[in-house]
């Protein structure tokens, strides 16, 4: 088992105190709904999802967990979590939720609310990047590649963005337009 | 009756890093009477967990623009990867259902005069060789069954979860990559953990290749206890590249040996339809070009 964060349960007392309902982000959960996960307030906490969850069963990732605290409106605890990006969008707790909150969903769109404030991890930042650079997520940068192409009897660039380079104009412009180029812009340390 | 033809969406790791797989597609389909059209100027679909994640209305932007490109031609798409067909698919019924959004992504495509209009279907590989092509039609093609092999599967998520809106198959228990597969004449394997994701989506590959390879080497256990197989088929890429490339990086990470043949299911089929290893480059995938080795010619009953 690889346990990245090991939890202190001593030091988090501090967590354990009562939540002053007034202080919460009440917005937080209309925001979740509007983003992209509209059935968050379904869920009544029966713990399928977590149940089911493979990267639950390695890591701190708590499908239940995260949305008990979306819906209790504790947004920057849910925003800032390193382990919300440990689901791998396999879409088990999809398949089985009783109450068809669809998970996945709702924290694909917690992702898209962190990512708007500002938490991004490094290499996924770099992986956007690429995009807008080579039109591909795993672009075709190395001679290589294309020789492994030729290898296998195969034209060594392929008839997508890496042979046509206006493709790369286009999802630049496209990237623009949604401000998504701000979005994964390095930020100053 | 008119040949059926697809726009062939090749995504990224297919063409550039599993080349193997996009030659076997062109094999296998051609042997069956399928069409492959290019799909000229495509870019990433783009990868479902990483831009979705990341901001829903670009990654339905970019794999929009994706769409239209099939649309100016008037055929349908298919795609040999999960990760491309759940974005592809995914926009195309989301972008069909929710015109709010539609309207978002159209104000943007418009930057570059393109529009989306829901005029065509995406398919998976799969799809397109169990519904289009046919299982019956696939029998009379395999003229070098794999018999003895034994093979194990891993179907992977996003080809038919979210089980309730593709409507493809039961995701607890589905038999239509398995039927597909057992056309070429090899046993299936049953594993515990056939049906647990590779580990690499949803951008955890990205963010900690040790978590990733952490569900892979439950995999590697899961069927080492029942019992072993000779090979493992997947109708994904990036799954193959996890499975195949993941077996160097679980050794260098964990210190763990484990030594598996990965096949994309095109490469199973082209090799059952009788085509020899090194018309696809089966010796090209990443395990083998690290490693310096070789595929275990003689467990895949084709060399001695």
């Amino acid at each position: 088992m690889c346990n990245p964060q090991s939890v202190d349960i001593v030091a988090s007392a501090e967590d354990r105190s009562t939540i002053d309902i007034d202080s919460t982000d009440r917005e937080f959960v209309e925001m979740i709904k509007r983003v992209g996960g509209p059935n968050i307030q379904s869920c009544y906490q029966c713990g399928t999802c977590s149940g089911s969850c493979p990267a639950g069963a390695r890591t701190n990732y708590l499908v239940r967990l995260i949305i008990r605290k979306a819906l209790l409106g504790l947004k920057e605890e849910c925003i800032s979590a390193p382990e919300l990006w440990y689901c791998t969008t396999c879409y088990t707790c999809t398949d089985r939720c009783p109450q068809d909150v669809k998970p996945t969903d709702v924290i694909k769109a917690i992702r898209n609310i962190a990512v708007a404030e500002g938490h991004m991890l490094k290499p996924h930042q770099s992986v956007a990047l690429k995009v807008l650079e080579a039109g591909h997520a795993v672009p075709l940068d190395k001679e290589s590649w294309q020789k492994l192409r030729e290898k296998v009897g195969l034209e060594p660039v392929p008839p997508n963005a890496s042979r046509y380079h206006e493709t790369i104009e286009e999802i630049r412009k496209l990237a623009k337009k949604s401000g998504f180029d701000k979005l994964i812009a390095p930020k100053e340390e | 009756m008119a040949k059926h033809k697809f726009y062939h969406f090749l995504g990224c790791i297919i063409p550039h890093r599993y080349p193997s797989i996009e030659k076997a597609a062109r094999i296998v389909f051609e042997d069956l009477g399928l069409e492959l059209l290019d799909m000229e100027g495509a870019s990433c679909c783009p990868a479902p967990g990483v831009f979705g994640s990341f901001d829903r209305v670009t990654w339905a932007t970019i794999a929009a623009r994706n769409l239209t490109i099939a649309e100016a031609g008037g055929h349908p798409i298919t795609t040999g990867c999960n990760g491309c067909f759940a974005s592809l698919w995914d926009a195309n019924h989301e972008l069909k259902h929710d015109e709010e959004l539609m309207k978002t992504v159209n104000d943007n495509l418009a930057e570059i005069n393109r529009e989306f209009k829901g005029s065509i279907e995406v398919t998976h590989y799969v799809d397109a060789l169990y519904s289009i092509a046919g299982l019956e039609k696939i029998r009379k093609h395999v003229t070098r069954p794999l018999t003895g092999v034994r093979m194990a599967l891993h179907p992977g998520c996003h080809w038919m979860r979210p089980a309730a809106l593709k409507q493809k198959d039961n995701s607890e228990r589905p038999h239509i990559f398995r039927e597909l597969c057992e056309t070429s004449g090899a046993t299936y394997v049953p594993y515990k953990d056939e049906l647990i994701c590779c580990g690499a989506g949803g951008a955890v590959r990205t963010a900690d290749v040790k978590v990733a390879l952490d569900f892979t080497k439950q995999k590697f256990n899961s069927l080492l206890e029942a019992g072993g197989a000779d090979i493992i088929v997947t109708p994904c890429p990036f799954c193959e590249l996890q499975l195949d490339l993941g077996q160097v990086e679980i050794k260098k990470h964990f210190d763990l040996d484990y030594q598996f043949d990965i096949l994309h299911v095109v490469e199973l089929l082209a090799l059952a339809f009788g085509h020899e290893p090194e018309e696809f480059g089966l010796s090209t995938h990443l395990q083998y070009m690290q490693r310096k080795s070789e595929p275990n010619w003689e467990r895949l009953g084709l060399k001695t």
